[in-house]
């Protein structure tokens, strides 16, 4: 059993009467890649807030490495390295001295060559005596993730890290987040609107979506479960239907939009019965495949 | 953790180009002043004693730096608190707006201790600001224009402190100026504490002192019952170290009024930054 690494249990939220979460509740353990996942306005950010003490919930818990966060907030924070929305740093100060003034508030001591190193690990170095205002959104990300890192937390919170970064920027954020986990054994949480990059970066997820979770578990079982949403395009609908009822007993959720049949089946009946109706005669020009999950929370974001 | 942040909260405010403001605008104000005196002091002199020289002969050096002193302390007393909110009204709200209090606010520093922190670097900064009030006023003034007796015209008439006597009671003098101008800086870092923009604060600071000093000035029965509680009544009460004698107990009791009010605004602010969800 993995150790946990950080428990929120039942956390409710509301501002001036808006519920912001309602009972949130999911686990972290050591050593993993969180994904937090839900649509704009979910109530992600608002978890992370209040994980981190920025804002305090109306009830439940939040214990990080086993402490109260409320009862040990010092101790809990000094462990933790995060950037919530956008790094936001003072811009009349230069890279350096913004990393100085957040290092001697860390709760660790961080000597000066221990920031000279960070900034070269994010990639940072000659600009270190640059304003932070002359910056790239990508070098404030950089140097985000620079004061978040530099006294050693074994948690990182990390917000929607890839937005409005550009694709190459995007491709450094998610290595340095795996090679944090796997190279150096943090634990990461990571939130994001994008199921894909999810799927990409974390071993486990929470979905949250009204300020509610709605559920919690590990990725690849979770999206890669058998059961998939599949869609027929083909010539003859109702014949396909006939006969797909007749012989496929497994089917739930059937739906015909004119030539399109959309339906709920174990992945593994999906090539049987591509191969069943081409035996029967009938005209398929395409076959689509959605995860069950992914359906599910792209028409929440839709929604 | 305290002093750590204040040093933070020192570069920040050194960092600040506004921070200079202050500075800059005093040296011009008072080098107008100054100017104006070399240049037309004597006639300045002259239209006030004028009244006076049917009774009385006045000798030596009137227009000298401890008069000048005088004068600019009375003339820009009023003005000088707008250029510490300016600062200090920033301080918690301008952090608010810039993103900066959100990533602070994460660090396992207590909230009651950084906004300490922020009201300590506040408090040096009007102490350098009064400093440099008092430098210009006083010592440049009195390189301009030498020292002398000092003819102070109050309500009950004139009254004439000897060379000698004077240096203390601008001493003293200061520090009442300092504790008035402290009063206002926490006045301001208390009202940052409740917004979440950086002009809010400077504006409401500027707009209690405004309403305070029109309701002090203001001979109107109602308005008795709170004068001796606003702290604007007892911005001046500086002016009372040039009376002869002293009103010991007047200056005490604007003491204590001016440091009731920043305990209270101090409390005030850390009650409110304690219960604070930030969300900017």
């Amino acid at each position: 059993m993995s150790e946990t690494v950080v428990s929120v249990k039942n956390l409710n939220k509301s501002f001036k009467g808006f519920q912001a979460l309602e009972d949130v509740s999911f686990t972290v353990f050591k050593n993993d890649v969180f994904g937090f996942l839900g649509p704009n306005g979910a109530g992600k950010s608002t978890s992370l807030r209040c994980m981190l003490s920025l804002i305090t919930p109306d009830s439940g818990e939040i214990e990080i490495f086993g402490q109260s966060l409320h009862k040990n907030r010092h101790e809990v924070l000094s462990n933790i390295g995060s950037i919530i929305e956008k790094p936001d740093f003072y811009k009349y100060l230069s890279a350096y001295k913004n990393l100085e003034i957040m290092a001697r508030i860390s709760g660790k001591k961080v000597s000066k060559s221990e920031i000279e190193d960070i900034i070269q690990f994010v990639g940072l170095e000659g600009r270190e005596k640059s304003k932070f205002k002359t910056f790239s959104h990508g070098m404030k990300q950089r140097l985000g993730i620079a004061q978040a890192l530099m006294h050693g937390p074994d948690l990182i919170i990390l917000d929607e890290p890839t937005t409005g970064l550009d694709p190459q920027g995007i491709v450094d954020i998610r290595e340095l987040i795996q090679k944090l986990s796997k190279e150096q054994g943090k634990t990461v949480i990571l939130s994001s609107h994008q199921l894909s990059e999810i799927e990409m970066i974390a071993n486990r997820l929470v979905i949250i979506n009204k300020g509610k979770s709605i559920i919690e578990g590990n990725v690849d079982e979770l999206l890669n479960s058998s059961q998939m949403i599949v869609k027929f395009i083909v010539d003859d609908p109702n014949n396909f239907v006939k006969l797909l009822e007749k012989e496929f007993s497994d089917i739930t959720g059937l739906s015909i939009k004119g030539n399109e049949i959309e339906f709920e089946v174990a992945r593994q009946l999906i090539p049987l019965i591509n191969s069943f109706m081409v035996k029967m005669k009938l005209n398929i020009s395409a076959i689509e495949q959605k995860r069950k999950l992914e359906d599910y929370f792209i028409k929440m974001v839709q929604n | 953790m305290l002093l750590r942040n204040t040093y933070n909260e020192l570069i920040k405010i050194l960092a600040k180009p506004r921070s200079y403001i202050g500075f800059l605008a005093l040296t011009v104000l008072i080098a107008v002043i100054l100017l104006a005196m070399k240049a037309d002091g004597q006639n300045f002199i002259s239209f006030v004693t004028s009244s006076f020289e049917q009774t009385l002969s006045f000798n030596g050096l009137i227009l000298n730096g401890n008069l000048i002193a005088f004068i600019i302390l009375q003339m820009l007393i009023v003005h000088v608190p707008l250029l510490v909110a300016l600062v200090t009204g920033d301080l918690v709200s301008g952090e608010a707006a810039m993103g900066t209090l959100r990533m602070m606010g994460t660090k396992p520093i207590k909230r009651s201790s950084f906004l300490l922190s922020k009201f300590l670097a506040g408090a040096i900064y009007t102490f350098f600001l009064t400093l440099w009030l008092a430098f210009l006023s006083l010592i440049v003034g009195q390189m301009m224009f030498g020292t002398g007796d000092l003819i102070v015209l109050n309500s009950d008439g004139l009254v004439i402190i000897p060379e000698s006597d004077i240096m203390w009671r601008y001493g003293l003098a200061f520090c009442l100026a300092y504790l008035s101008l402290l009063s206002i800086a926490t006045m301001s870092i208390c009202f940052s504490v409740f917004s979440d923009n950086s002009i809010g604060p400077i504006v409401s600071t500027m707009a209690v002192i405004i309403l305070f000093t029109i309701i002090g000035t203001l001979d109107v029965p109602t308005f008795d019952a709170i004068q001796p509680f606003l702290i604007t009544t007892h911005m001046a009460s500086w002016r009372s170290l040039f009376e002869i004698p002293v009103p010991n107990s007047d200056i005490i009791y604007s003491v204590i009024i001016l440091v009731v009010h920043i305990i209270g605004f101090t409390l005030i602010a850390l009650w409110r930054f304690n219960k604070k969800d930030i969300n900017t």
